[in-house]
């Protein structure tokens, strides 16, 4: 492990003791074929820790995910989760997990609360536990008023929710979560995040995918850059965004015709220049003197906006391609 | 305290069972979430299937029985053709409701409804998913069964007591057909495939001696006939259904167990190609 992550206080029984790894993956490979989705991949992730992989769609995110979660088998290398090898040990491995898969699989024939109930019933937990913990659950993912509702009655955002609070009957110890605010409005994504970053505080172990660079920025202590199946880059959001770009980022359009041909005119501006179909991005320590320098070259942008560096900008340094594209 | 860290013994119970690699012994989970999704949506759906045989022996048996008269039935004796199809009509509800069970229904929740995905993000392994969903198939075909043998009854169908045991043989028609229909079923990708199903299904009713004696057709479309699964079915149901035995009867429970055994281990070693993909 290069990077080792500051774990966050862990003071809960039950879960292992910190800094012990819970996932362990080296060299990981898996291909359909002649394509590789996952092509030596290796990281290893503490108790306690929130790891994210950024990349963008099929960089072998979710196949990772999948391996993981222990229900695709890897074509190659190891991978230990709790000390257990997934392909052998699939049921003993996913008793400790809780997964939140990309697109919800919620129960549509069964309602809201008995989606909790039956899903506990699946991890062979009894009813005298289920009952109070699917309350407190539906109490967490704010859906108590909805228990006896049908599933396709819900909106986007509850059926998330519920799909989170239904990977926590089983109190995991890791957390799987496989892009889980795409397609939400900004509203229900906050309150989405806000839930997570709770079980965080309480210790579990949350792998997340997402191709949002906001997300990754809130929720992650540490995480990998993938593209292609490869790791481009790994380390905490704040180093790699040291590492990796400028502290700030001048954004210039000019319109579609003279993005592309402005290049030569701004050279010398900042420390490097990435020309966008759409708009011009000048990497600079200081955005506003950056700007100045613009204007004293009598160039005249439609619009400008100077801002910190994310991890969009990381992504496109790395890769030469934006993340959602 | 919090939600999750509070370390519950029996969620900690829960990960200290034995697991094998495929299977977590808890098949009644499954179970419990068919007969709870039963009653909140589907029992409709269950109801339709106990008519359609019902229907085809009203149609068939008394509509059409009245043409044709008595026919002789397995031991000889003359029976009314009512009573001749009865059996064969359930042997052949019993390979519908399995097959439907465990081919279509299977593949529409694999494939469109995600349920066993969800199942298998759980500490459920592919085998508590198909023995639970083949224990479902069979729960439903003996209550068909049972319900179907009782309409016999109540038509005056029936005229031994042996004929009760035609409920035990419908259910192991059903395993022969639920086991078989699930191995298949890892094999189709697509809907056009699926239609194969019916493309096999369709001829075997029509022509296993449902409707006739196998002896209109010449040699060698009989060894044929003898050959498919529903065929003993029929024979095994028609000499139940007037408590004649031969040792035929023997060869026909024999198929069957065959083929409840050989859908099995086909279906045990294609799990993971049918579920975990």
């Amino acid at each position: 492990m290069r990077n080792k992550a500051i774990v966050p206080s862990n003071t809960s029984g039950g879960v292992p003791a910190r800094h012990q790894a819970v996932i362990e993956a080296k060299d990981l490979r898996k291909t359909y074929g002649d394509v590789a989705a996952v092509d030596g991949i290796s990281f290893s992730v503490p108790a306690g820790e929130s790891f994210g992989l950024l990349g963008p769609n099929g960089a072998g995110k979710s196949t990772t995910m999948k391996m993981i979660g222990a229900v695709t088998q890897r074509t190659s290398g190891t991978l230990s989760i709790m000390g257990l090898d997934p392909d052998s040990h699939g049921p003993e491995v996913r008793a400790h997990l809780g997964v939140v898969p990309q697109q919800d699989n919620l129960d549509e024939e069964l309602r809201v609360r008995d989606n909790l109930l039956v899903y506990g019933r699946y991890f062979g937990l009894p009813m005298s536990y289920l009952r109070p913990k699917a309350d407190e659950l539906l109490a967490f993912a704010q859906l108590t008023d909805k228990a006896k509702s049908k599933v396709d009655a819900l909106s986007g955002g509850m059926k998330r929710r519920l799909t989170i609070a239904r990977s926590l009957i089983n109190e995991p110890r890791i957390l799987l979560l496989d892009e889980p605010t795409t397609g939400l409005d900004p509203q229900a994504r906050h309150i989405l995040w806000d839930r997570l970053f709770r079980l965080k505080e309480q210790g579990v172990t949350l792998i997340l995918t997402t191709h949002y660079m906001d997300e990754a920025e809130q929720l992650c202590d540490r995480l990998i850059v993938v593209d292609k199946g490869r790791i481009m880059a790994e380390g905490s959001p704040a180093q790699l965004i040291r590492e990796h770009s400028t502290r700030e980022v001048l954004e210039l359009r000019f319109g579609s015709e003279r993005n592309a041909t402005i290049g030569a005119e701004l050279q010398g501006i900042g420390e490097r220049l990435e020309a966008l179909p759409d708009r011009v991005l000048i990497y600079a320590h200081d955005g506003e003197a950056a700007l100045e320098q613009v204007s004293s070259r009598g160039l005249r942008p439609l619009t400008s906006l100077v801002r910190r560096s994310s991890l969009e900008d990381v992504f496109l340094r790395l890769t030469g391609r934006s993340l959602v594209d | 305290m919090s939600i999750l860290t509070r370390g519950h013994s029996a969620t900690e119970e829960a990960r200290n069972r034995t697991f094998g690699p495929l299977y977590s012994r808890n098949a009644k989970a499954v179970i419990e979430r068919g007969l709870m999704a039963i009653r909140s949506t589907n029992w409709l759906v269950m109801l339709s299937g106990f008519f359609e045989p019902v229907l085809f022996l009203i149609s068939m048996g008394v509509g059409l029985g009245a043409i044709v008269g008595t026919v002789q039935g397995p031991d000889g004796a003359e029976i009314s053709y009512a009573a001749y199809i009865a059996p064969a009509l359930l042997a052949v509800s019993a390979m519908n409701g399995a097959v439907y069970d465990s081919t279509w229904n299977v593949f529409f929740k694999m494939n469109f409804a995600k349920l066993y995905q969800g199942m298998l993000y759980t500490s459920l392994g592919p085998l508590d998913v198909a023995v639970g969903e083949i224990f479902l198939a069979l729960l439903r075909g003996l209550l068909y069964a049972t319900g179907f043998t009782a309409v016999m009854g109540v038509m005056g169908l029936i005229t031994t007591p042996w004929a009760i045991l035609m409920i035990p043989a419908s259910v192991l028609i059903a395993f022969g057909f639920a086991s078989l229909g699930m191995g298949i079923t890892s094999f189709l990708k697509t809907f056009q495939q699926m239609d194969w199903i019916n493309f096999i299904m369709l001829p075997m009713f029509l022509f296993s001696a449902t409707f006739y004696p196998l002896s209109v057709y010449p040699q060698y479309v009989q060894w044929f006939i003898q050959a498919m699964p529903l065929w003993h079915g029929v024979e095994l149901l028609r000499q139940i259904s007037v408590g004649m035995f031969t040792p035929a009867t023997a060869v026909h429970i024999g198929y069957y167990l065959v083929m409840t055994a050989l859908g099995m281990l086909l279906t045990t070693v294609r799990l993971r190609k049918l579920f975990l993909k």
